[in-house]
């Protein structure tokens, strides 16, 4: 089964073959005696949004936290570019050109627009021996590349407390583009939101797709998947369920496939464990 | 189906954003100036020093506001004040440490035995003094980093530690007793003595004694000869740090890594390393009070910065500090010491039991705590 997605998945790929930014073949991860992921494959390409989903549990979490340079993965293979990576930190991931904007993690409410938006990488302006942040520049950029997604910062030096969850959302997802991101991971971006902020956080997914970076959006929710997904995969105990292009499955199908496959799997761990 | 809702949407979005903004906006108040000079961490400790200086301006006898007066309240606000600074930064970062004041008590049985016991000169005194004192913060640091247990009790059993350190450290080095005398002499005639001992800028109120600006004795002398060093340390230390907290990259990464470790860490900050050098600027903080405390007093005691922590917290709230970090202002705990100093010397000016002191912190603390939730919630919008 997950070999036969895998070569779905690369067969698709091959259509546009230096567009893949992100391959991952049979990751696997073990914490302690917890194996997370057992043999996980996806790409990811330029201009083009991967769904992945699954349930809880099902190793959509790990997966992108190994993505992020978060985990180490225990084995298997993990190509940026073409290129075989091995991240340390968060940091090398951000460098490789992978952004992660985690659901709530993202912004810290207290602190300003402009500071959340650079922070960790503050521009800096030096003066004779001394170094410090240069906030006009900072305050005009932040005013500049909200107003390019709608969203009108009045005063940048405003706490993001102040802002809804959808433009939070949007304010993490802009910071990552701003940053030369290649890849975006968006974990879970639309599952705190009501109709309209979703409506604005997916609308702003579309735009940075057209713009060729990849994006990896992680739901739970198939009609959000559907909005904008290119391709879809799903994950469950894991292990990559399957890999689909936007033509080969429908919201039927992906909702029985995220449902069916638990059943599958409990049926077959009361069989005995074997699939 | 949904597809094409989606294309076709994200093509509209693209397009209108010169139209967006006004809609956009309705709902958004104008900034006043009201909420920007709200929004400010240190409103609460600048109120506060307003009212308690007016306060003692009606009760207080004259001589409080004279020069001489404010060098009188000064000098204590500025010793709380280097370790209230500390605190604010390491309350910002997100950390507390409750062992600054037995801190004091320990870099002060260092710097007396290096200098007394071991006869180091006081160049080299002050180094280890700094040195030992760093290593303890980096200690406290690393302790509450790598097990994660929360900074509070972690430096609450180095409150105890240190304290008893102290004692069982001064009966070695005087054969029994629980004070180190003869810091003086061994100090004496020491060029760098003058920066952290005594007054400073003599030369300066020595000229405006002779052109008639301050009060004089008979002898044409100036009745305060200078400014204690120990604000001079404090003025430049609330400056400095003030500029590297708002103005500077270290600055933004405090900040980030007191309001949501984790935010920050995937931010690419490096939180470890941040904490790491609050807990030991905190510690350098204790050390140089105590070498500025030991030097004007001559010998160095067990009950050295005795409840200082607590103080020194308590000034970095008034400040504008929020006990779950990621907010505060060094200029504001700054303010809070010198409220502390016109409180405690204040109280001996007026015919008010000095014993309300104790009274007025409590009521003070508690007053700045409702005040800074109060501001905060209003300011960031906080639902």
């Amino acid at each position: 089964m997950t070999d036969n997605s895998s070569t779905n998945g690369a067969s698709n790929g091959a259509a546009n073959g230096s567009d893949v930014l992100i391959d991952v073949r049979d990751v696997v991860k073990h914490f302690g005696s917890v194996i997370a992921l057992n043999g996980v494959s996806m790409a990811v390409n330029r201009g083009q949004v991967l769904c992945l989903l699954g349930d809880n549990g099902a190793g959509k979490s790990t997966l992108i936290k190994t993505l992020a340079g978060v985990h180490k993965p225990t084995a298997g293979e993990f190509r940026v570019e073409g290129r075989a990576v091995d991240f340390n930190s968060p940091r090398d991931a951000l460098d490789a050109g992978i952004a992660t904007v985690y659901q709530d993690l993202a912004m810290i409410p207290l602190m300003s627009v402009t500071r959340n938006f650079f922070m960790g990488r503050e521009p800096v302006k030096r003066l004779g021996p001394f170094r410090f942040i240069n906030f006009d520049e900072a305050d005009k950029t932040t005013r500049e590349e909200m107003q390019k997604i709608g969203i009108d910062v009045r005063d940048p030096q405003q706490a993001v407390g102040t802002l809804s969850g959808g433009e939070r959302q949007c304010v993490a997802i802009a910071r990552a583009v701003y940053f030369g991101a290649k890849v975006l991971i968006l974990d879970e971006p639309t599952s705190a939101l009501g109709v309209a902020q979703t409506s604005m956080v997916l609308k702003y997914v579309d735009q940075v797709r057209n713009k060729g970076l990849g994006v990896i959006f992680i739901t739970h929710n198939v009609r959000h998947a559907m909005a904008v997904g290119d391709r879809f995969t799903v994950l469950n105990r894991g292990k990559t369920l399957g890999n689909f292009a936007r033509d080969e499955i429908n919201m039927d199908e992906l909702q029985n496939l995220m449902a069916g496959g638990k059943e599958l799997q409990q049926l077959s761990a009361s069989l005995g464990g074997t699939v | 189906m949904v597809d094409k809702t989606a294309q076709s949407g994200g093509e509209a979005a693209a397009e209108p954003p010169d139209t967006t903004p006004a809609q956009a906006d309705e709902r958004i108040r104008e900034v006043s100036a009201m909420t920007k000079i709200l929004r400010r961490p240190e409103l609460g400790a600048i109120a506060g020093l307003i009212l308690v200086t007016v306060f003692f301006l009606i009760t207080a006898n004259a001589n409080m506001f004279t020069l001489a007066g404010i060098m009188n309240f000064m000098a204590p606000a500025a010793q709380l004040g280097i370790l209230a600074i500390g605190a604010a930064l390491l309350m910002v970062g997100g950390e507390f440490d409750l062992s600054v004041g037995s801190m004091v008590a320990f870099a002060g049985l260092v710097f007396g035995t290096c200098l007394v016991v071991l006869g180091i000169p006081l160049p080299g005194a002050i180094v280890i003094t700094f040195i030992v004192a760093g290593a303890m913060g980096a200690l406290n640091g690393q302790i509450v980093l790598r097990t994660g247990l929360p900074s509070f009790i972690v430096t609450l059993a180095f409150l105890f530690i240190l304290r008893g350190m102290t004692l069982v450290g001064l009966k070695w080095a005087t054969g029994g007793s629980t004070q180190l005398r003869g810091v003086k002499e061994a100090v004496e005639g020491s060029w760098l003595a003058g920066f952290f001992s005594g007054d400073a800028l003599e030369g300066l109120f020595a000229w405006f004694a002779s052109m008639g600006w301050v009060d004089t004795f008979k002898n044409g002398l100036p009745k305060v000869q200078g400014v204690p060093v120990e604000v001079i340390w404090f003025v430049i230390f609330a400056a400095v740090a003030t500029w590297v907290l708002v103005r500077t990259r270290f600055g933004n990464w405090i900040f980030a890594a007191g309001g949501d470790a984790n935010a920050a860490r995937n931010s690419g900050v490096a939180v470890n390393r941040v904490k790491t050098i609050l807990f030991i600027l905190t510690a350098c903080c204790a050390a140089l009070v105590a070498i500025l405390t030991v030097l004007d007093a001559g010998s160095t005691d067990a009950r050295r910065g005795f409840q200082k922590e607590f103080e020194a917290i308590i000034a970095a709230v008034i400040g504008g500090c929020l006990l779950t970090g990621g907010y505060g202002s060094a200029i504001g705990a700054a303010i809070g010491a010198v409220i502390f100093g016109m409180v405690l010397i204040g109280l001996t000016y007026t015919t008010i039991d000095q014993d309300w002191y104790l009274v007025f912190l409590g009521g003070m603390l508690l007053t700045a705590v409702l005040f800074n939730n109060f501001i905060r919630k209003r300011a960031t919008g906080e639902r």
